[in-house]
């Protein structure tokens, strides 16, 4: 409890400061590596699926790859067309990377760190903050659209926004049965809510994709939801190479493109942040009293570290299925998330209230 | 091929007369042909069976036909089957059932070349017996024939080729050893003969001793070792042995000059007139990439026939000499711009005061650049005329004249028929001071009468020529102009025959033809327009020259037109 | 003609097949290249792929096993070359003494490697099989005008062909033996 003494006031005041900003810019940090090194193992990954090795001359194992596309696309010659519009062509790369990044602040990485809680801004109503800032995404590829002054940008960004806007209504409602089920919207709560293990089968965590049906048919439809959302197979059509003369990032080059690209791998990022957070137990682990939060450093780096993993478990997931599945037709891509997952999530979260209903009375 | 004339007929002994003009079935197709028709020398001779098929539009092969020469009828290749209308005991036609006339087909087939026609004959050239002699032929054609098509000249027009992908086998049945003969055998100066490939159809013998009337070409031995070779103590050597090379169906005739030196199929072939002399020989230019390879001669039955002499056929290596004239120099020598040069000269010309001035034209200029420069020289009041060449002419086509245009120089009022009778009025003037001015178009004027000396005093020596000589080096105004395979014109031969002729390669340098730079000087003179192009300054001069009216420059065509001499 | 499209079972319809039958696919092939260390990519240049018989690379003149060049010069090949890259200079008309009975031999042959297309037709039309398409593929060069091979170049870069019907001897050897019997003898 602060006592008036403004001096110790002011020390924690300068304290939650300094260590906010190291956080903050430790999590950028490491976004900003993954997002580069998430590049590297799509190449990888998939060129062996496909029968192929992939960047494999710069640097060991081709890891040096990342830096010479990053150095690349800072000499490159920047091309600002002649009939774009320049404001809202220069501004939508920005708008499209801004959500991912200041997503990052309600996740929570791992318990705590000595005594600082490894997430940036535990909002007790982190959950609206996410999908409100996610919202924000919608903008920068419609800009991106409209400021190309072209005729295939102008389609492929409406697209693009007509497929992100419906699916953002799906993981909306796909994600509120985990929230009733939890009795929560705090995200550090939703995960202490999954410790242990799942009371119908030890072996199993008790993360929310194990404990219920009703939150493992939320897993499934926010799952797709967020393929969805991040532009990325099967529902790529938007930005298909093969289908259309590009999309949205036609009229782009060099360091704009680069941040398109890279904000696409961002928000599949943070996505995967959210899957493992809401679903898959964040920090947590059943064992070795790993589902409580951290009292010694030990236990919080190993904490991140677990984090991490299932992280980049849900990245692979979302890499490898690229390579798996033929991408929808965009009026199959529209007909799945209305007349189908919407309907599946409005029905779940009946359910789920039914049910929590149902066993409060008993 | 000749086509059918009205001959006036002479009546015939023979009491059934036949017709005029009767009709012959070429394979189904009807043609009405003379009974009589000029030969190689012009005299009418029964209508041969060819002359009806190519007057029907059929193309019969042939080797040793040609319609300038006699018939031989040697090669065999233009075998076709005929049949003749049965005529019954009263002398008349029979008839089918349905109306047509009754038809026999003759047993044999015949040369049509040497077969006359007769009325209601049916000619068939493409029936399997025909099919099956033809690739008779060329088999027995190919037996000794050497496989020299990637060295041979004549490939790309070689009618053994030709009629060989046409009418003969694909595959050969012939394992012996083929008979060997002399290869690149000196025939003559120009010549190169190969002995191998020779198919013996006499059109060379025939030429040489017909139609130039030095017989100097024979076979020798006999069977499938007969050669050609000259006979023993005669050199091939006349003024005409070239055209054997163009007569030649195969390459065993080719020209030395020309061997080797480049694929036919490559030249662009530019329709022009020789000029070597006043005959004007109908040429085709065969050029590649702005470089002349050879001269050919065309068709014009008006004026060369199909042939061309040896000396005007080799004369085109000038044309490509690194000395030409491709500067313009004004006065100092320093090189200068035609628009500025034109300009300044036309100025300097329009301040010389008449009588003063004195134009010599080329008879090797076109008509015109001829009128033009007489435009130039009534508004200038310059005393004009023309260098006259002579040299020897021969019975068959060259002429006395060695200038190509001297009529055109006559009729366009440049010279009095006698050329040249002004120049020593010309160098009086300049030596007395009344001349200061002279124009030079196209000869080196030091050689006959004026000295470079008398060149000295004068004001102003405005010279347009090709090559550099001493005329050239003594010009204050130094006008580069083409060639005559470098720009388009006309000739007017010793004939009178106006001939036009075609651009075959690009000028050198900057040089321009002379009708255009004379166009441009003579309007910036008199502030009138210049003719917009070569079309409207013939048609231009065709209604001012009495001598030219009526003439068009499309109307010339490619054999030429008369002029009213 | 009417496109049947057959009911789809439940399984099919909720995409389990697919789902499972693509990530069968997938599996198999990256255990293939990551496990067994199979995958297609030839590195190069260290591991060089393997050309095939027939592989039209660079256009090349040859000699034969007497080391006469068998080019005469016909320039059907400059001819027939689509891009023009092929310029040959014929001989001209002094008789040179050093080709036999062959006659004529090109005086200069160049090849525009930039403009060549590796079409093979020189090759094809070629009357005296002196020029052939061989397996280099890879030409590189520093300027544009080190790649237009000349005459001396492309001889060396050649080689030798063996040539087993050698026409032109056998000419020069029947054309021999017939001299021995004239034909003017009784």
């Amino acid at each position: 409890m602060p006592e008036s003494n403004p001096r110790h006031f002011d020390t924690m005041a300068s304290d939650f400061v300094i260590f906010t900003l190291a956080k903050v810019g430790a999590a950028f940090a490491v976004l900003m590596f993954f997002v580069a090194y998430v590049v590297w193992v799509e190449r990888r990954l998939s060129a062996a699926i496909q029968d192929r090795l992939g960047p494999n001359r710069v640097g060991p194992f081709g890891l040096g790859q990342p830096i010479a596309d990053a150095v690349k696309a800072f000499l490159k010659e920047d091309v600002v067309p002649a009939h774009v519009r320049k404001v809202w062509y220069c501004l939508a790369p920005a708008l499209v990377m801004l959500p991912a990044i200041l997503n990052l602040a309600i996740i929570p990485f791992g318990s705590k760190l000595g005594s600082q809680p490894m997430v940036i801004a535990d909002l007790n109503v982190g959950i609206l903050y996410a999908l409100g800032i996610g919202s924000l995404s919608v903008y920068g590829i419609a800009l991106a659209g409209y400021g190309s002054n072209s005729k295939y940008p102008l389609l492929g960004g409406l697209r693009s926004c007509a497929q992100l806007i419906s699916y953002e209504i799906t993981l909306a409602i796909s994600v509120v049965p985990v929230f009733l089920w939890a009795g929560d919207l705090n995200l550090s709560c939703i995960i202490q809510r999954q410790a242990g293990t799942a009371p119908w089968l030890p072996l199993l965590p008790n993360w929310f994709v194990f404990q219920s049906p009703l939150t493992a048919l939320a897993f499934v439809i926010f799952l797709v939801a967020a393929f969805a959302e991040t532009n990325r197979t099967p529902f790529d059509l938007p930005e298909a190479e093969q289908e259309l003369a590009g999309g949205y990032n036609v009229e782009y080059s060099s360091i704009k493109f680069a941040l398109f690209f890279m904000g696409e791998y961002a928000h599949m990022i943070l996505a995967s942040a959210m899957l493992t957070t809401l679903f898959l137990g964040g920090w947590t682990l059943p064992i070795a009293g790993l589902d409580r939060p951290a009292t010694t450093l030990a236990a919080g780096l190993a904490h991140i570290a677990i984090f991490l993993i299932k992280l980049v478990a849900c990245m692979l997931v979302f890499l490898w299925v690229r390579w798996m599945w033929p991408r929808f037709r965009y009026d199959q891509l529209m007909d799945l998330s209305w007349r189908r997952l919407l309907p599946l999530a409005l029905v779940n979260t009946l359910l789920t209230a039914t049910w929590l209903w149902f066993r409060s009375l008993v | 091929m000749s086509s059918p004339t009205t001959a006036p007929a002479k009546p015939t002994q023979s009491a059934p007369t036949t017709p005029e003009f009767f009709q012959v079935k070429v394979d189904g197709r009807v043609v009405v042909v003379p009974r009589l028709s000029p030969d190689w020398r012009g005299q009418l001779v029964p209508t041969t069976m060819i002359q009806a098929c190519f007057a029907a539009g059929v193309m019969v092969p042939h080797y040793c036909y040609h319609p300038k020469l006699p018939v031989a009828g040697n090669c065999r290749m233009c075998l076709v089957e005929f049949g003749t209308p049965v005529l019954g005991p009263d002398r008349k036609p029979l008839l089918n059932p349905d109306g047509t006339p009754k038809i026999t087909r003759a047993p044999r087939p015949a040369i049509a070349c040497a077969t006359p026609v007769m009325p209601g004959m049916e000619i068939y050239t493409n029936t399997p017996t025909v099919r099956a002699m033809r690739e008779g032929v060329l088999e027995f054609l190919l037996i000794n024939h050497p496989l020299d098509c990637p060295i041979c000249d004549q490939a790309g027009e070689c009618k053994l080729q030709e009629y060989a992908v046409d009418h003969g086998l694909a595959a050969s049945r012939f394992v012996e050893t083929k008979v060997h003969k002399p290869k690149q055998v000196e025939l003559g100066p120009r010549i190169m003969f190969d002995a191998e490939r020779c198919i013996l159809c006499s059109r060379c013998i025939r030429f040489t001793r017909d139609i130039v009337g030095d017989d100097a070409l024979g076979i020798l031995h006999r069977g499938s070792y007969s050669t050609i070779a000259t006979w023993p103590g005669r050199a091939f050597d006349n003024n005409y042995t070239l055209n054997t090379v163009d007569l030649c169906p195969v390459g065993a005739l080719t020209s030395k000059d020309f061997r080797f030196q480049m694929r036919v199929w490559f030249l662009k072939e530019t329709k022009s007139i020789c000029t070597s002399c006043g005959t004007g020989c109908n040429i085709l230019i065969g050029s590649r990439e702005n470089r002349i390879y050879r001269y050919t001669p065309r068709q014009n039955d008006a004026v060369n026939s199909c042939w061309m002499c040896d000396a005007g056929r080799l004369n085109y290596k000038w044309i490509g000499r690194p000395d030409r004239l491709k500067e313009v120099r004004g006065p100092g020598g320093q090189t200068r711009v035609w628009s500025a040069v034109l300009a300044e000269l036309a100025h300097r010309l329009g301040q010389a005061p008449r009588g003063s001035v004195a134009l010599i034209a080329s008879a090797r200029q076109t008509n015109e650049e001829l009128f033009l420069l007489k435009k130039l020289a009534t508004r200038l009041g310059a005393i004009t005329d023309s260098i006259p060449r002579e040299g020897q002419a021969d019975p068959l086509l060259v002429s006395a004249d060695k200038n190509p245009n001297s009529l055109g120089a006559r009729l366009l009022g440049l010279c009095y028929t006698e050329m040249g009778i002004n120049l020593p009025r010309i160098a009086h003037g300049i030596e007395q001071g009344a001349i200061r001015t002279l124009i030079v178009f196209g000869e080196d004027v030091t050689r006959h009468g004026l000295a470079p000396e008398l060149l000295a005093r004068l004001d102003t020596l405005v010279v347009s020529d090709i090559l550099p000589n001493a005329t050239t080096a003594l010009a204050h105004y130094l006008l580069p102009g083409c060639a005559h395979a470098e720009k388009r014109g006309s000739f007017t031969n010793v004939k009178g025959r106006v001939q036009r002729f075609f651009k075959a390669v690009e000028p050198p340098g900057n040089a321009r033809p002379e009708w255009e730079f004379l166009a441009e000087l003579l309007s910036h003179l008199t502030g009138q327009p210049a003719a917009p192009s070569l079309e409207a300054l013939f048609n231009q001069m065709a209604q001012e020259v009495p001598a030219f009216h009526g003439l068009t420059w499309t109307g010339l065509g490619d054999t030429g037109l008369e002029a009213k001499v | 003609m009417i496109v049947r499209r057959d009911r789809l079972t439940i399984w099919e319809r909720l995409y389990l097949t697919a789902i499972w039958g693509g990530l069968k696919v997938t599996f198999r092939h990256f255990w293939r290249t990551v496990v067994r260390r199979r995958p297609v990519t030839v590195q190069y240049p260290e591991e060089k792929p393997v050309v095939p018989p027939g592989y039209r690379g660079a256009p090349y003149l040859v000699r034969d096993q007497t080391g006469r060049i068998k080019c005469v010069s016909c320039q059907l090949c400059e001819f027939v070359c689509p891009p023009k890259a092929i310029r040959i200079t014929p001989p001209g008309p002094e008789i040179d003494p050093t080709t036999g009975n062959v006659e004529k031999r090109p005086r200069q042959f160049e090849i525009d490697m930039l403009r060549c297309i590796f079409c093979g037709f020189c090759q094809e039309v070629c009357p005296e099989e002196a020029i052939f398409l061989m397996q280099d593929y890879s030409l590189t060069g520093l300027s544009r005008s080190e790649m237009i091979y000349d005459m001396d170049k492309l001889l060396r870069l050649g080689g030798v062909h063996l040539d087993p019907i050698r026409k032109w001897e056998r000419k020069a050897r029947e054309a021999q033996a017939q001299e021995t019997v004239p034909p003017t003898l009784p």
